[in-house]
């Protein structure tokens, strides 16, 4: 017999289809459509020496927006990621600002080479903007980028960015472009969530910020967990637990100054969520500065297990996997007893 | 064509064997070096840079330049050669082969060699930066072309093909590639690791133009190199497929049981030289 769906709060069956692609907005959540593919054209508009590029995945990372604007600055470069990245350097080496879409799994396994050799070696001005990071698909796997920050993270020239919503995208796009050299930046598409707006922040290259104070605990977090840090604040002032979220948007160049002076702050609980891997992304990068510089607050991480994760329902496999807000919520009231 | 001066009338002949000499010269700076693959390489090299390829010595950026990608990276020494050969590197510098701080490395690479366009060492790349170069040079309406060299062993890499497939895809007339076939890669012929034949059919059916020489045949190369330019505005990328002779010039190299890495004993570098000046050209 199949299992009863769960209900969520509003009462409606909560999706359980280990589906490839499905948004990772919550119920009633705000959201905005495509917006890096809609920056993107804004930015194209001014900027002639971008092209988009992809490897069949135009209209699953949101550049097929671009390419109904800019039909002659497209190129579809058929299933083929090594290809892919090595075009884009040649392209870059032309003086163009390519932009390579694909999904971080492939940019990060199958074509990491051509990246470290051609775009990173060669100090190429190429973008890698990659959809489905981390567990933001329910398919296995195949489609779970768990390790991309860790693997970008070791590669020298390598900047990476791993934005928060919609609001962040916006700005990543024309930020990213600004910077010559090559990035990486984690993708969200389709209907984004929109969140940061309301915090009057704006995003910089390299910069954390803080977004929400606390005494008791200091989540430190990007992409998309940062958005579940600030519900998870939320939530636990009914516990009278005062959370904040410092929002690291810019794994690679780390913003040490800032990391380190939040979390100098003495009698604060810090910790690190992730949607990655717990080797070597931001959790692993913000333990090894406070090490480095002897800021030794206490301390927790939260991010994916080392283990291939299972197919199933985003929201099923954040609570499984600990990065849903309510998991959030429990493992925080846990360390504070 | 050349735009600068470099030595008047001198022949495609004295060009390569020069080319082997400055190879040979470097390899006895560090007592080893891809020598038996410079050997084979250097009638094509003297053919691209002293008889189909437009650019200037002494402005190795030139962006009306047409663009050399060596691929095959531990073929640097063979391209420093002709990079020296073509004024684009002092002669003097070959003494630092290989040394610490040198801009000559073993393997090429982009950011140490003026005139060396891509870093190789990982096999397989040059293909794939070729198409992007190809496809920005179209976009900017440039006539210059892309030549690109690569090795017989990376056809082995799927992505050489996902890039042969991709050019004819864009129609990039403005590309045209060698293959050295000289029948030998890491662990032995190329037949035995991964068998490439019938390669100039599969390359047509690629959609590619296609022509098979001897590569050491001066005459022959010079003249497949004027066919691939002459597809310009035929709406397809050239492969130009050399059988070449590992060790080509220096007797003894050439009947040396065949290895991916030649072992040349200290004493071996002179007599190669020896052997060299005993067939200087005219």
């Amino acid at each position: 017999m199949k299992p009863a769906a769960p209900k969520t709060d509003a009462g409606k069956p909560r999706l359980t289809t280990s589906a490839m692609i499905a948004s990772i907005a919550g119920e009633g959540q705000r959201t905005k459509p495509a917006p890096f593919g809609h920056a993107l054209v804004e930015l194209a508009k001014e900027d002639g020496s971008i092209l988009g590029m992809t490897a069949d995945l135009g209209k699953y990372t949101d550049l097929h927006i671009f390419a109904q604007a800019f039909p002659d600055r497209y190129y579809q470069m058929g299933m083929a990621e090594q290809l892919l990245f090595g075009a884009a350097s040649g392209l870059a080496a032309e003086g163009f600002t390519p932009i390579a879409t694909t999904y971080a799994v492939f940019a990060s396994r199958r074509a990491y080479d051509f990246i470290h050799q051609t775009i990173a070696e060669e100090d190429r001005n190429v973008k890698i903007a990659c959809a489905l990071p981390g567990l933001t698909s329910g398919y296995g796997p195949s489609h779970q980028a768990t390790e991309d920050l860790a693997l970008f993270r070791a590669m020298p020239n390598m900047v990476v960015i791993d934005p928060c919503d919609a609001h962040e995208i916006e700005q990543v796009v024309p930020a990213m472009v600004r910077h010559k050299g090559p990035v990486y930046m984690r993708l969200l598409r389709g209907q984004v969530p929109l969140v940061l707006d309301e915090y009057g922040y704006s995003f910089e290259l390299g910069k954390a910020k803080l977004l929400r104070d606390g005494y008791e605990v200091l989540f430190i977090s990007s992409g998309i967990m940062t958005m579940r840090a600030l519900e998870a604040a939320k939530a636990l002032v009914s516990d009278r637990i005062d959370a904040g979220v410092l929002h690291v948007p810019t794994i690679k160049p780390l913003d040490a100054a800032t990391i380190l002076a939040c979390c100098a702050k003495p009698g604060r609980l810090v910790v690190v969520a992730e949607n990655h891997t717990v080797n070597g992304g931001l959790g692993e990068a913000v333990a090894g500065l406070l090490m480095r510089k002897g800021v030794h607050p206490a301390f927790r991480m939260i991010g994916l297990p080392d283990e291939f994760l299972a197919a199933g329902a985003l929201p099923t496999l954040h609570d499984r996997y600990g990065i849903s807000t309510e998991a959030l919520c429990a493992r925080v009231k846990g360390w504070l007893k | 064509m050349r735009t600068a001066p470099l030595g008047h009338n001198v022949s495609l002949e004295r060009r390569a064997w020069n080319i082997r000499r400055h190879a040979i010269l470097m390899g006895e700076v560090q007592g080893q070096g891809y020598i038996a693959q410079a050997l084979d390489v250097a009638d094509i090299l003297a053919t691209a840079y002293f008889h189909a390829m437009r650019y200037r010595p002494d402005d190795p950026g030139w962006g009306e330049r047409d663009r050399f990608l060596l691929s095959n990276g531990h073929y640097a020494i063979a391209l420093y050669a002709a990079l020296i050969e073509a004024g684009i590197i002092p002669e003097d510098e070959l003494e630092t082969y290989g040394s610490d701080e040198s801009r000559l490395p073993m393997s090429g690479m982009a950011s140490y060699t003026p005139g060396m366009e891509m870093s190789g060492g990982s096999l397989g790349l040059g293909l794939s930066i070729a198409v992007g170069k190809c496809l920005g040079l179209k976009r900017k309406r440039s006539d210059s072309r892309v030549y690109t060299l690569f090795s017989d062993g990376e056809l082995d890499e799927g992505s050489v093909w996902e890039a042969i497939m991709s050019a004819a895809h864009h129609k990039l007339d403005n590309l045209i590639a060698i293959v050295d076939v000289n029948n030998q890669q890491a662990d032995g012929p190329s037949t035995t690791v991964m068998g490439l034949e019938p390669l100039k059919d599969k390359l047509e059916a690629f959609g590619w133009f296609v022509q098979r020489i001897d590569g050491n045949d001066l005459a022959a190369v010079r003249a497949a190199f004027d066919a691939a330019k002459a597809q310009h505005g035929q709406c397809k990328p050239s492969m130009i497929i050399a059988d070449t002779l590992m060790g080509k010039g220096v007797p003894f190299l050439e009947a040396r049981e065949k290895n991916h890495f030649i072992r040349v004993e200290s004493h071996e570098w002179r007599l190669a030289l020896d052997a060299l000046d005993e067939r200087k050209p005219s």
